[in-house]
């Protein structure tokens, strides 16, 4: 870790004027993610804006019938609302089968959908990692990639996105607002809030320099079955090999976005469009670009059972 | 105390305190966190900075120049010591690379540097400063690749004479007019001990004296090879190691963390403390080896096995040792023709070594599956196929016969037990819902060794029994069996005695391996209790042996003396060490069980989870019930980890273990594992000790990945040989259900 600066911010602005205003700064919030990376000095920050005093830390309706999720909501908040439990189920799922009742206790929405990958080229400052150390190459690419991403990668670039709460918020159309420096606020759509990894993987989403993220928006609740199915080596407080995040209508039709596979949520309109057809349908269509490795190909036979074992538990026979 | 005719009636034979399942007597003292653990010596040596060890970028290769001006200049610094200013150092006897790098570089993070600082913060920023310009050599790193042309490896101590495998009868004629014959080959992983507690050491001087707080299962062992390397004597060097928060084998050994922070507090001029961070555990420390392992095994129409052959293969450093995978397979089951090796090719991972049942850990892992694969080839059902093929003598010494051994029963009752009959011969056949149900079954086996072990027990004015041995207690329950030893010699309540165990200072002991640490700790308090016995009735004046010691009196005809009168005079003191004679060349010692699985196969995803699990031990006398059942649990537990994820994965490139954090290297979480039962066979053992115990913490991890494993393929129908066994293993091979799917190979596509 390296010797940084600290203050806690007033407001929204002002933290993102802060960190804005200095290179090297940083938010912090719920810290379960950037601390650790801190330590191994993957992340070296030299100032940290903690926003813990922002009282971003409320769920409300919106006036068009969904709900505003506040950036620190925390994790266990989330999963635990009535309204998300009852409406968005597939989120709650997605959060729970996530990390542990002590990290979900302190780890926030908006943290949440930075957390870095979980690759271990990465995570070892010794290895080359394009990501890391932009320019340096990638060690993953040809080495142990069984948790790597099978699709949208880069040849700079193969690490998975490892969260489950934003496969979930994929799969709901969630939007995340957003407060500049300036203090002009806009929404950036889930969809296009992380960035493929191309030749830039060190620039992971769409947010500009300090532009702080101050809630989640879901749109009005679309009913379905919810489902999030998350498999991995261990039955917990492990990352997913691959998730599915699923909501399926009556009728078959609906929506569904694979965790584990790529360098974000990954969720296509085509694949939505086969639901009905079933699983294989799905997987041809969301998974036709791939490009596994020879450790990670399994991955997208598995997406296709684990799809399928979505679907019968969402429409039993 | 010499050992050398089997024990007759002893005083341990009251069962009394022995044999009854008391709660651990540290107990108290680990859940209010009274319990000091190494790093946490606050109060030891006043003064103490902090440490933080720079490991190798490299895996081979040298440094060509070490750069540490920005650091040693960096705020709050105090020393950096490196192979450049460290002094001459030597290597313990037990280390196979060295513990500071440099100029040459063995393995991935070998440590080349300490820095010391006013913090730890300061010395974990510092360390980062360091520049080393590394030169990378040509290495080894692929088990696989070098398997083909790896050497015998002898386990003659005479290195002169050529390596050979190990023959009874004519294996190759046998195997060739066998019947009935599988030949397979099977590969275990590197396996690391991540054990809860990192090494940690608090190092301070006292001019030439050096005392070290350490985390060590082996304090003789450490205080050799620490005045080893630094070059000092063993009378200036004291070790103490009280309480340590597991082991598994990873703290048999000297290692950096105590040499690095001993080198740290004599450049500093101050007491140093250190602990290894998590990412450097894994490629820092040893690891149990990957193995290669070819089984072969040819049996009559009846299923009697007439030959047996069994050739592993695992690398290591220059001179390591290789994984004994194959110590099992001379001794478990009858077979008239054998051929049995070990082959070691030279690799330059991170040192290999023991790690929880070396040897037969790994060799069950494969040759249990053998035999679950000859039974089916056999149409025999696993558990009578083992019955079979049972011996009561030495496979390879017809006529010495095993002290106790009682397999036979281990299976029967198990299987009564785990209403084996249930199960469904045919693969793939078992479901609810959408799991697919197997059941599996292995035999545990591992060796009972004896190793010489000496306390000093003292009787206080006040009537406390003290014990003091250089024993450890690695989370195993050594302190409470130790207690409960000396209770019972001595008849006094378990509250009157006090145990004092890690100290250098203390009589050399077993200490912890090899499950031959409560077998041989206790004989040697046994020992030590004898002599006491023998100090107070002659202060008594009676006759020792007819002297009975029961309820804190000692007991002569018709006199009944208080243990608090018999030392008005000052307290009385013992020492004695148990020595070992032959018995264990007489007879085969080893330990014996059997383990049932339950296991449940998503037939969509293909992941594996364990519903039931069942071990019935035969270890002779069971000291404690309690402390005994906690470490078969803890073994059956860490043979799932084994079975199904645990996995250090190689970078045959960059030669190092990837995965070297706990959210890489996965072991089992509370979800993974379901109830456990545990039945100990009600044994007393009277060839191996006075104790009549032999060794159970090992016994239990032996052979139960080979149970997960069976209890897979008698789910799946998808017969796995290479752990662990991960979904993607059998993925695509699982039975219909998802065939209905008709998928598409995708992948096949994408190429």
């Amino acid at each position: 870790m390296k010797a940084f600066t600290y203050e806690r911010a007033k407001s929204p602005a002002a933290a993102a004027a802060a960190v804005a205003g200095q290179p090297g700064a940083k938010f912090l919030a719920g810290g379960t993610n950037l601390l650790d990376l801190m330590k191994l000095q993957i992340e070296t920050p030299t100032h940290l804006v903690d926003v813990q005093d922002l009282k971003l830390d409320r769920i409300e309706p919106t006036a068009d019938g969904g709900l505003r999720v506040g950036a620190f909501v925390s994790n266990t908040a989330l999963a635990a609302d009535a309204r998300v439990r009852r409406d968005y189920a597939v989120l709650t799922r997605a959060i729970v089968a996530g990390a542990s009742g002590q990290l979900r206790n302190k780890a926030t929405t908006a943290g949440n959908l930075l957390q870095r990958t979980r690759c271990p080229y990465f995570y070892d400052t010794n290895q080359p990692c394009n990501k890391r150390r932009p320019g340096s190459g990638c060690a993953a690419l040809g080495g142990y990639s069984r948790q790597l991403a099978v699709i949208g990668t880069s040849d700079a670039c193969i690490a998975t996105y490892p969260g489950d709460m934003a496969v979930a918020l994929r799969v709901l159309d969630a939007g995340v607002e957003t407060i500049d420096a300036h203090g002009a606020a806009r929404t950036i759509l889930l969809a296009e809030f992380h960035h493929s990894p191309g030749d830039t993987p060190h620039l992971e989403t769409a947010l500009a320099p300090g532009e702080l993220i101050t809630a989640v928006t879901l749109p009005p609740p679309v009913g379905g079955h919810h489902v999030y199915r998350k498999v991995r080596d261990r039955a917990s407080y492990a990352f997913a090999l691959v998730s599915v995040a699923a909501i399926i209508q009556p009728d078959g039709s609906g929506r569904v976005a694979f965790g584990g596979v790529a360098p974000k949520p990954w969720r296509s309109d085509a694949a939505d469009a086969a639901l009905p057809e079933g699983a294989t349908a799905v997987t041809a269509r969301a998974f036709a670009d791939a490009r596994p490795t020879a450790d990670n190909k399994f991955k997208i036979a598995l997406a296709t059972r684990t799809l399928a074992a979505t679907i019968a538990q969402a429409r039993p026979a | 105390m010499k050992f050398d005719t089997p024990a007759g009636i002893n005083p341990i034979d009251r069962m009394k305190v022995v044999g009854v399942a008391h709660d651990r007597v540290d107990g108290k003292f680990k859940t209010t966190g009274m319990a000091p653990y190494a790093y946490e010596r606050h109060d030891v040596a006043p003064g103490q900075l902090y440490g933080f060890i720079l490991g190798s970028a490299i895996a081979k290769g040298h440094i060509a120049a070490i750069h540490t001006t920005h650091a040693e200049s960096a705020p709050g610094v105090r020393a950096v010591v490196t192979y450049a200013n460290a002094g001459k150092l030597g290597k313990g006897s037990k280390n196979t690379a060295n513990l500071l790098a440099g100029p040459e570089i063995e393995h991935y993070h070998q440590a080349v540097a300490i820095v010391v600082a006013d913090t730890f913060e300061a010395a974990r920023s510092a360390a980062a400063l360091i520049d080393v310009d590394y030169v990378r050599g040509t290495g080894h790193f692929d088990l696989a690749a070098a398997a083909p042309t790896a050497p015998l490896h002898s386990e003659d101590k005479d290195k002169s004479k050529p390596a050979v495998l190990d023959r009874v009868g004519d294996f190759e004629a046998a195997f060739a007019a066998a019947p009935v014959t599988l030949d397979a080959t099977y590969t275990t992983p590197d396996e690391a001990h991540a054990m809860m507690e990192p090494f940690a050491t608090v190092a301070s001087w006292s001019g030439d004296k050096l005392t070290v707080w350490t985390s060590n299962q082996m304090i003789a062992w450490a205080h050799d090879d620490l005045a080893q390397t630094l070059g000092i004597a063993k009378e200036n060097l004291r070790v103490n190691s009280p309480f340590i928060g597991g082991g598994f084998g990873g703290k048999l050994f000297l290692r950096a963390d105590a040499v690095m922070a001993a080198l740290g507090a004599k450049a500093a001029g101050r007491p140093v403390k250190v602990a290894m961070t998590r990412p450097m555990m894994f490629n820092n420390s040893t690891h149990r080896p990957a193995t290669i392992q070819r089984i072969r095994l040819g049996a009559t129409r009846g299923g009697k096995l007439t030959s047996i052959s069994h050739i592993s293969t695992s690398g290591n450093l220059p001179d390591g040792s290789p994984e004994t995978a194959t110590a099992q397979t001379k001794l478990l089951y009858a077979a008239p023709n054998r051929l049995i090796g070990t082959r070691l090719a030279v690799l330059d991972l991170p040192e290999g070594n023991a790690m929880r049942a070396p040897g037969e850990a790994s060799g069950l892992m494969a040759l249990e599956i053998a035999m679950d694969e000859m039974a089916e080839k056999l149409g025999m059902d696993p558990v009578e196929f083992r019955i079979v093929n049972d011996t009561q003598e030495d496979p390879e010494k017809p006529g010495r016969l095993f002290s106790q051994r009682q397999l036979i029963r281990c299976l029967r009752d198990g299987a009564a037990r785990f209403d084996w009959s249930a199960r469904n011969p045919r693969p793939g056949n078992t479901r609810d819902g959408d799991q697919l149900i197997g059941l599996g079954v292995a035999t545990a086996f591992r060796n009972n060794l004896n190793v010489t072990s000496g306390a000093r027990v003292r009787l206080g004015h006040d009537g406390v029994v003290t014990v003091e041995t250089d024993m450890t207690d690695i989370g195993t329950g050594s302190y409470t069996i130790i207690a409960q030893t000396a209770a019972e010699m001595m008849g006094v309540p378990l509250d009157r005695v006090v145990v004092r165990l890690g100290d250098s200072s203390f009589p050399v002991s077993a200490g912890s391996g090899g499950q031959f640490g409560a077998g041989s700790s206790t004989s040697g308090v046994y020992a030590a209790c004898v002599k006491l016995r023998e100090a107070i009735a002659q202060n008594l004046g009676v006759n020792s042996a007819d002297a009975v010691f029961e309820d804190g009196h000692v007991r002569s005809g018709n006199r009944r003396v208080a243990l608090a009168d018999a030392v008005r005079g000052g307290e009385i003191v013992a020492e004695d060490t148990m020595h070992w004679g032959d018995l264990d060349k007489e007879y085969q010692q080893s330990t014996f069980g059997a383990h049932f699985v339950e296991v449940a196969v998503d037939a969509f995803t293909g992941e594996i989870r364990v519903r039931r699990m069942l071990a019935v031990c035969a270890a002779g006398r069971v000291l404690n019930p309690k402390t005994a059942r906690s470490q078969v649990i803890g073994a059956m537990t860490m043979g799932v980890g084994g079975a199904l994820m645990e996995e250090l994965a190689v970078d045959t490139r960059f030669g190092f273990f990837v995965n070297h954090d706990l959210a890489g290297y996965e072991v089992p979480v509370h979800a993974d594992i379901p109830h456990q039962e545990v039945i100990f066979l009600d044994e007393a053992d009277d060839k191996v000790s006075p104790m009549k115990a032999k060794g159970i913490g090992e016994l239990g991890l032996c052979g139960v990945a080979a149970a997960v494993a069976n209890a897979v393929y008698n789910a799946t129908g998808v017969r796995v040989r290479d752990y662990p066994i991960t979904l993607d293993k059998h993925l695509e091979k699982l039975p219909a259900l998802i065939q209905a799917l008709t998928i598409r190979n995708v992948c096949e596509k994408a190429k």
